[in-house]
């Protein structure tokens, strides 16, 4: 156990991923580019040589499908995209096939394909290079979607995703890649479809997703200063998404947030709140908070993006509305 | 059935009977005469299936669109013919024949076409997405060349591990006209994949000839400049394309890279369903007599004939067992059941627990 930096963990699964077994190859456009992947795939040719860690021309689609084939074929592909904006170029390849494939030949072929989207956002990127449109690819059957947002997660669901037999999304966010916590230096899985309970609290629920994680553990703090204690939930994982820890929680408090960095439409936000509101209508004290994107593309000026993308005040303005709310219902 | 098992099972104990006869490069070569009886035999069995299933489809007994391979089984029947057991096949909408050829079974494709819990694929995928893994046959896409990189990429998967095996990817006329087919074809000619693409080149893509959507009828000379080799074949002659792929095999087996087999041929019915399309003005009633007369299975089954590999008599008990193999796979089929609705949401994933 050591202290690393989220984008060390990442790097440090691919390592003993290729390492431990002979099925993982990595391919993508950039491995080596400091611009691409920041340092999350650095010095694994040397390691491993350009036959595993496979630097390829800028075809999303055909690189994409090609992790698809070799999956189909027995292998553990990592295929990444240095962006999830680019991604899009990949759609048929990851919708139509990949997530499909399992189902329409009713289990003789699977696809353990990792698709890893690595979302990179602000300094004036403008929309075409800032999307984290993690709902689209929740919203397809056959695809599960992970976001860590810590570096224990970062290096555990790396993992599970390689391991699991099915085709996976993986996205990290380089706004996490500096935030620094202990890492086991051994090989260990966080499993896929469980969250994780970040802060025990009674008065509210904050479900919060990717960034918006730590974001929700600074608010909870600075609200916990005013006598609020909220309960901050990280699902790590979109699809298959732990629903109990979410129903559990809110059973308990009543009330509930979600911070979710994507858009506000048909997001997953939308999708837990919509689950909390068929199973536990009744016990909810007011109604259910949605932190989003603006239902707007992505600006590049400076003074825009500080509007557009939510953060810590965003939730604690939510909760301190939300507990003002009850204290109005008591009068 | 396979190929291989097709023919020793049938003549394997008459393997040493040869014939000479000149090849593609006009070189006069000896080849075995079992080999030629199990392309007639391949080619019948196609052609006899798709008929019948023209007919169900006419009959309203079968729901599924079906995309019928008539008068291309030369293509299919000549590539898997040179190939092993484990070579992977990826195929289209239109790839009954590709699965029959590979070794496919007659009695599950049936099934699958009908929609059967025997299907294939267990009812799930219907005429367009058949599959068969201990085959090489990992399921075939219904999205016009979306399935190019993922051929690819098993041939990656081989490369990576150092096995020989290779990858074969059939695809029509229209799917360079895709912008995937140029990225899975710089990739494989960039990395030197054992990947061999064999072009359909039948003249159409769905309602619209080639003529009316490219510039130039160039395709063998794009494939080259991604790093293919290429040959142009008669796709309506078995043993030209039996040879062609052979050359092929041998080639991209040992390493020397990808190659792209251009087959040009002609699809008799429509695009879609038992039609020729003539009805809907989209082509001449000359122009497709003109191509029945060019029938691979008519012509071929002739030759043998002619060249005393076959007689007429072997000839009519051949058409005798490939129609009694069909109204057997028919009847399969009609007396299957269908899948339960119970198992609707099942294998949504690779493991019951989290299945949502």
């Amino acid at each position: 156990m050591s202290i690393k930096s989220y984008a060390k963990a990442i790097n440090e699964a691919h390592e003993q991923l290729l390492k431990t077994d002979k099925r993982v190859f990595v391919i993508g456009q950039g491995v080596e580019s400091p611009w691409c992947v920041g340092t999350t795939t650095l010095g694994l040719v040397s390691k491993f040589g350009p036959e595993r860690v496979i630097d390829v021309p800028i075809s999303e689609a055909g690189v994409t499908g090609s992790a698809i084939g070799a999956a189909m074929a027995g292998m553990r592909p990592i295929v990444f995209h240095p962006r999830m904006d680019f991604m899009y170029l990949a759609m048929d390849q990851i919708i139509n096939h990949a997530a499909n494939w399992y189902y329409m030949f009713d289990g003789q072929i699977n696809v353990p394909v990792t698709i890893r989207g690595i979302v990179n956002r602000g300094n004036e990127q403008a929309a075409q290079h800032s999307q984290s449109p993690f709902a689209i690819y929740a919203h397809i059957p056959g695809l599960k979607v992970v976001c860590p947002a810590s570096p224990y997660d970062a290096k555990g669901l790396l993992i599970a995703a390689v391991k699991d037999d099915n085709p996976v999304l993986y996205t990290d966010d380089r706004w996490l890649y500096g935030l620094k916590e202990e890492v086991p230096d051994e090989l260990y899985e966080v499993p896929i479809g469980k969250g994780k309970l970040c802060k025990e609290g009674q008065d509210v629920t904050v479900v919060a997703i990717s960034y918006l994680v730590n974001e929700a553990m600074e608010a909870a703090a600075i609200v916990e200063r005013q006598g609020i204690n909220a309960e901050v939930i990280d699902p790590r994982t979109l699809k298959p998404l732990d629903e109990d820890l979410i129903l559990d929680s809110v059973s308990k408090t009543g009330r509930l947030i979600i911070a979710d960095p994507d858009w506000p439409v048909c997001s997953c936000s939308e999708h837990i709140a919509n689950l909390v509101y068929q199973r536990l209508f009744n016990k909810l004290t007011c109604p259910i908070k949605l932190i989003n994107f603006p239902n707007a593309p992505v600006p590049a000026s400076t003074s825009l993006e500080k509007a557009y993308f939510p953060n810590r005040t965003d939730i604690i303005d939510s909760i301190l509305e939300m507990m003002l709310i009850r204290s109005f219902a008591r009068e | 059935m396979q190929f291989r098992n097709l023919y020793r099972e049938n003549w394997g104990d008459k393997v040493t009977e040869k014939i000479s006869l000149p090849d593609i490069n006009f070189k006069v070569v000896e080849i075995d005469k079992c080999i030629m009886k199990a392309l007639l035999v391949t080619m019948m069995r196609i052609r006899e299936f798709e008929e019948k299933v023209a007919e169900l489809v006419q009959e309203k007994k079968v729901i599924t669109p079906c995309h019928l391979y008539t008068g291309q089984e030369a293509i299919a029947t000549g590539i898997c013919a040179a190939l092993n057991k484990d070579d992977y096949v990826f195929g289209n909408h239109r790839s009954h024949g590709h699965y029959i050829a590979k070794g496919g079974d007659l009695r599950a494709a049936m099934a699958e076409i009908h929609g059967r819990s025997t299907g294939c694929s267990h009812g799930r995928g219907g005429s367009m997405h058949l599959c068969s893994p201990e085959q090489g046959i990992m399921g075939t896409s219904s999205i016009v060349g979306g399935y190019m990189a993922i051929g690819v990429g098993a041939a990656l998967a081989e490369s990576i591990r150092g096995t020989r095996r290779i990858s074969v990817v059939f695809h029509g006329d229209g799917v360079p006209e895709e912008g995937i087919w140029h990225e899975a074809a710089n990739l494989a000619g960039l990395k030197h994949l054992p990947v061999i693409f064999v072009c359909e080149h039948n003249q159409y893509c769905t309602h619209m000839s080639i003529s009316k959507r490219r510039v130039y009828d160039n395709l063998s000379d794009m494939a080259a400049a991604h790093g293919f080799k290429t040959q142009i074949v008669d796709g309506n002659n078995v043993l030209d394309v039996f040879y062609a792929a052979r050359n092929a095999v041998e080639k991209t087996r040992n390493g020397l890279g990808p190659v792209f087999l251009e087959c040009k041929t002609y699809r008799w019915r429509g695009h879609v369903g038992p039609n020729y399309d003539v009805d809907l003005g989209l082509r001449s009633e000359e122009e497709v007599k003109a191509w029945m007369n060019r029938c691979p299975v008519k012509h071929y089954a002739h030759f043998l004939i002619e060249q005393g590999v076959i007689s007429s008599a072997e000839y009519n008990v051949f058409k005798q067992n490939v129609k009694n193999e069909i109204d057997e796979a028919v009847s399969f089929a009609e007396n299957s059941p269908y899948p339960a609705p119970e198992e609707l949401s099942t294998n949504v994933f690779k493991e019951a627990a989290l299945c949502q």
